[in-house]
């Protein structure tokens, strides 16, 4: 990193174009609007941008959203509080591990819930290595974007390990549903975490490479240095969160701020930016694959034997036995408690839990009625706010950057529409 | 951390004594009940000076089935991230008038946010710079995260009741 004094901003890419200034005053302003997307490569999904270009640089911009909405809130409304954990694998699909450990959490704290020391070992683990994967499919577009093609194809080889390790896991790659509420669904064999473990050491490396064709590739310079700088104050104002916000050298990260699982008990860092360029929303993004892989590593180590899941956990894959069996004990399962209505069994009031999704802060704010169902369920995705961040940090940049400001954001349109 | 939080709410409470209704503590998080919305702004521009510089989240709650007089409630959930202090604000919005005012001039990054409570619930926010649908069509009816909103159509699509049609036919013979 460049010795500047923090908030110092890089200047500005020198164009004649930037001596121009435009007003919707100006007689001889003649906008032209066009329509990005919502099927555009590098949008990366259903979003749709109306932009008013003069000449090639971008005066206003307007991001039309809800392609993809599905109405996760309402059904969650109407389900009880186990069966909503596979709708938030179809939030951000690229890393449902942190969703569904940030739902599991929220309904943990409200029953009141600890999981046993493995099962948070495992969460940890596992969501650590599906920041790794996000990361990975980022660097692997925003590459391809902005024009290189080898990156795309490596980080792909690497993220397939990755789901491999899932598919060993859980037996699913993508939409895993993997973490529960009270800990995780099932123990994973000593082989594959030595795998795991083995795997380590290869990435360390691998991430040295991706360095080696990015860092200081001269075509990569100038397309990301100086491009959609915001500074640490604005970033905060316009709700920022995750890597975007590091960027600009803030250090809000939530597994520091707000601890859960294994966090507190693994040493790990926060990485920061300085310019808040896209540069540097990059290189925060690579460190922090780093500080994942030194997660994954202590986690193993220190992984401790018992339990997986909470002896109260309320989960839908319980076997018949032990459901029969926890009837007779108890009067009553938790599950088959669940399913009545009417009867309060869980603690009413309304609290909100967060964690560090790969994307940004992932919220969930949950008001309970004391049923089985949640009566109001909102998660607050960090891609639907950073979208509406898109037009402050694109004014006045050209078409061509845009491409890399979309992709510097890491915006997925499923958290997005939800 | 806790001895600055309590200090805060007692110069809120000294502050704008008439406005609130509640002050309450669950699972470790505080939360605030205003009960009069027009100093919603100045609260925020209050709580926006004393380093609450994180807008975690907003949103909205219909309380329909918990028969509340005020209907809904708009949810500000404001963090300090030097001091790491959280404060939720509970603003109580009645259905006859279901506007309040916007706060994207001190938080821009609740621009999107004001968009979906105002799609999904119904609730106006005034001085917002756009406010129109976000997640729904334009053309949509309703606010479908309103309590009285039906989770399944009144007017079902052909198919639909053709597959209804058919599960019950299957379940006569005893597969489901």
């Amino acid at each position: 990193m460049k010795k500047e004094e923090p908030g110092v901003l890089m200047p500005e890419k020198k164009s004649i174009y930037k001596e121009i200034t435009y007003s919707f005053e100006d007689p001889f302003f003649s906008p032209f609007e066009i329509q990005m997307g919502p099927q555009h490569p590098s949008t990366h999904g259903v979003l749709k941008l109306r932009l008013i270009l003069e000449g090639e640089k971008i005066v206003d911009l307007e991001p039309v959203v809800g392609f993809l909405h599905r109405g996760v809130e309402k059904l969650a409304e109407n389900m009880n509080y186990a069966q909503v954990l596979p709708l938030t694998d179809r939030l951000d699909y690229i890393s449902a591990m942190n969703n569904n450990t940030g739902y599991a959490l929220v309904v943990e704290r409200l029953l009141g819930i600890e999981p046993p020391p493995r099962g948070k070992y495992l969460r940890s683990m596992v969501c650590e290595l599906a920041r790794i994967a996000s990361h990975l499919l980022w660097l692997a577009t925003h590459a391809l974007d902005i024009g290189a093609m080898t990156v795309f194809l490596y980080c792909f080889r690497e993220r397939e390990m990755i789901l491999n390790f899932f598919e060993k896991i859980c037996g699913a790659r993508l939409t895993v549903s993997y973490p529960r509420i009270g800990g995780v669904r099932l123990d994973v064999e000593e082989s594959v975490l030595e795998e795991i473990y083995n795997f380590i050491p290869y990435m360390y490396e691998k991430i040295e490479e991706y360095e080696g064709l990015l860092s200081e590739n001269r075509i990569w310079l100038d397309r990301t240095k100086g491009v959609g700088v915001i500074t640490g104050e604005e970033a905060l104002a316009y709700g920022l969160t995750g890597p975007s916000l590091r960027g600009s050298g803030i250090p809000y990260d939530v597994r520091k701020h707000f601890p859960y699982d294994a966090y507190p008990e693994v040493e790990f860092e926060v990485p920061v930016g300085k310019n808040g360029d896209t540069y540097d929303r990059y290189w925060v993004r690579l460190q922090e694959m780093r500080q994942s892989l030194r997660i994954v590593k202590q986690c193993i180590e220190k992984m401790p034997e018992g339990p997986v899941c909470a002896e109260l956990s309320p989960d839908l894959d319980m076997p018949l036995y032990k459901r029969a069996y926890r009837a007779e004990a108890f009067g009553e399962s938790t599950l088959i408690a669940f399913l009545n209505e009417g009867a309060q069994i869980v603690p009413k009031g309304e609290l909100y839990s967060a964690v560090e999704g790969a994307k940004g802060e992932l919220g969930f704010y949950l008001v309970s009625d004391g049923s089985g169902k949640p009566y109001r369920l909102h998660i607050r995705a960090p891609s639907f706010i950073h979208i509406s961040a898109l037009k402050k940090l694109s004014q006045g940049h050209f078409l061509a950057d845009l491409v890399a400001i979309i992709g510097t954001l890491d915006i997925v349109m499923g958290e997005c529409d939800r | 951390m806790k001895d600055r939080l309590s200090e805060i709410v007692r110069e809120i409470k000294e502050t704008f004594r008439e406005a609130l209704s509640e002050i309450g503590e669950f699972r470790g998080q505080t939360y605030i009940i205003v009960s009069q919305k027009g100093i919603l702004k100045e609260l925020i521009k209050f709580l926006k000076e004393r380093g609450f510089n994180h807008l975690q989240t907003l949103t909205a709650v219909d309380y329909l089935n918990f028969g509340k007089k005020p209907r809904f409630e708009v949810i500000y959930q404001l963090y300090n991230i030097n001091e790491r202090i959280a404060l939720r604000l509970r603003v109580e919005v009645s259905e006859e008038d279901p506007s309040i005012e916007s706060i994207t001039d001190l938080f821009p990054g609740a621009n999107f946010l004001e968009r979906e409570v105002f799609d999904l619930f119904g609730i106006t926010f005034k001085g917002h710079p756009n406010l129109k649908r976000i997640l729904l069509p334009d053309n949509w009816k309703g606010h479908p995260l309103r309590k009285d909103y039906p989770l399944e159509p009144e007017e079902k699509p052909e198919d639909f009741i053709k597959l209804k049609e058919w599960k019950k036919r299957l379940e006569e013979y005893g597969i489901k």
